[in-house]
């Protein structure tokens, strides 16, 4: 079943294109990567289907439904989740009131504020404080717990790992991989090619806001991946 | 003793301004409007009073809470056709839309009501006039009373609001960051125009108390301004509980300042409002580079 039909996207910040003519789908239960270098157009595809950025043309269908026009909050309501770049956690709100705060259009499933803690226990300690004082890895876990609390079908991850130490980039992984493997949709970005192929099922590169390559990512070879990422020889 | 005495009418006559000041700091700390109606706003609010006290006949307290469902109203619509628009063309356009919303209002108020002024003092029953003489020359006004102490129920009951129910940590969240409150599901359209239309029942109090306390006509509405204003940045703009001190030192100010002279008393108000941006913008260095 395709959970997530992207055709023909365009989004555009004025003059600037940042996606061009992008077409994905994402079939549930698939975890899909999608990779590309710097002002490639990831985040800006992953905030046009979470309802953050407008399209310019092109039609968003999640589940058979034409969500093109639904702003954001809505989004989040028939259950799509984007867990943003740089975390953006509301400052002086709590580690609880962030996970709190974020289940007003809660869909049914396991995810509450006990669950999350569970899977991120270095968050037990830290409940009652506010989020801006703690650590990046601790945010992160914050961010990615907020985004669970809707209990969303499909998550969206925008460089969990970006000014992360190695050290927590793993702990945030194991979790994930938790997660994913309770069968949820995830569509992810992240620069780390390694760690994109080992946690993805499908390989989508991006190039100057075009895909460039779609692949699974068992038989994927490095160097394919490698001229892809760069443009170094653009496939036919 | 006089002196202490000035600094408790200060104190009654500041709790009036932190009211005044509250709905300012709620739309400047949400949505970073700075709303040059609102003076214009809470006038419009006394003028609703006004109106009920005439056509029913009631109390002005009760009119006031038959005023109050209109105003929340009035705001909300203020925000989702008015604010909301032009804070999608930058920070200057609600700028500017609210100056001219405040001619409008004022406008409207002249046609409707002439420039005559107005009170409701008279409508207040025993409340405006009665007052005890405590030992030490202290005196203290059944108004003023009241006005203090309902000042400090409204910020009270804002602070907890926002600590402590999910409505309150929402609209928290959409002030800090309102792209990231949408995509956890919070509609920021919605938390606006509840936030606007707050403020608004809000300064329909502090006009009330403006009403009630002294006279009102059309064009009062820009003075109140100011003092919110003052208020606002005395206490820390976008914190609520430094509002409410704001509002009272601006008061403590005023009326040690008509110890001195009369005509000083607005005058000392200005001056503290002046140093406090002058000492909180780094202006203190300056001024003594300067001297040197």
């Amino acid at each position: 079943m395709t959970l997530l039909n992207v055709e023909a996207l365009d989004c555009r910040y004025g003059l600037l294109q940042a996606v061009r003519s992008v077409s994905l789908r994402v079939e549930a239960g698939e975890t899909v990567a999608l990779i590309g270098a710097n002002g490639a157009g990831k985040t800006t595809l992953l905030r046009a289907v979470a309802g953050a950025h407008r399209l310019h043309s092109g039609r968003v269908v999640f589940d058979g439904v034409d969500i093109t026009r639904l702003p954001a909050h809505r989004r989040v309501a028939l259950g799509i989740a984007l867990v943003p770049e740089g975390r953006r956690l509301f400052p002086s709100l709590t580690v609880e009131e962030n996970l709190r705060v974020a289940a007003s259009r809660r869909r049914r499933g396991p995810w509450n504020v006990q669950s999350v803690l569970e899977v991120f226990p270095m968050l037990q300690q830290r409940r009652r404080r506010p989020a801006a004082s703690l650590s990046g890895g601790e945010q992160q876990a914050v961010a990615i717990g907020r985004a669970l609390m809707s209990n969303p079908r499909l998550l969206l991850l925008d460089e969990v790992s970006l000014g992360l130490a190695p050290i927590v980039v793993d702990a945030v992984y194991r979790s994930l991989a938790g997660i994913i493997s309770e069968g949820s949709t995830v569509l992810l970005v992240e620069q780390d090619l390694t760690r994109a192929l080992r946690v993805a099922g499908r390989v989508v590169c991006l190039l100057e806001g075009r895909v460039v390559l779609e692949e699974a990512a068992g038989g994927l070879d490095r160097d394919r991946v490698v001229s892809a990422y760069f443009g170094l020889r653009r496939p036919a | 003793m006089t002196l202490l005495n000035a600094a408790l009418q200060g104190v009654f006559l500041g709790a009036f301004y932190a009211v005044l000041a509250c709905g300012l700091s709620i739309m400047f700390g949400v949505m970073r409007i700075i709303n040059l109606a609102h003076g214009d706003i809470a006038v419009l609010g006394a003028y609703v009073v006004f109106v009920i006290v005439e056509h029913a006949g009631v109390s002005a307290f009760i009119a006031f809470a038959a005023a109050l469902p209109v105003m929340v109203v009035l705001g909300y619509v203020l925000q989702i056709t008015l604010l909301e628009r032009s804070l999608k063309a930058g920070i200057l356009t609600p700028l500017l839309a609210t100056f001219g919303l405040s001619i409008v209002i004022q406008n409207l108020l002249q046609l409707a009501f002439s420039p005559d002024v107005q009170s409701l003092g008279g409508s207040a029953g025993a409340l405006t006039t009665s007052s005890w003489q405590l030992a030490g020359g202290l005196s203290v006004s059944a108004l003023g009373l009241v006005v203090l102490v309902v000042a400090v129920l409204v910020f009270g009951a804002l602070q907890l609001f926002l600590a402590r129910t999910r409505i309150g940590w929402m609209m928290r969240a959409t002030a800090e960051d309102a792209d990231a409150a949408e995509l956890v599901g919070i509609n920021s359209r919605s938390v606006y125009a509840w936030a606007t239309a707050m403020a608004v029942a809000i300064a329909a109090l502090g006009g009330f108390f403006l009403a009630i306390r002294s006279v009102f006509d059309p064009v009062s509405g820009p003075t109140q301004l100011i003092f919110a204003f003052e208020a606002v940045v005395i206490g820390g703009m976008g914190s609520l509980w430094g509002t409410l001190l704001g509002g009272i030192a601006l008061g403590v100010a005023q009326t040690l300042g008509a110890q001195v002279h009369p005509q000083f008393a607005v005058m000392a108000g200005h001056l503290l409002f002046l140093v406090v941006l002058i000492v909180r913008f780094g202006g203190g260095r300056a001024v003594l580079r300067a001297a040197r």
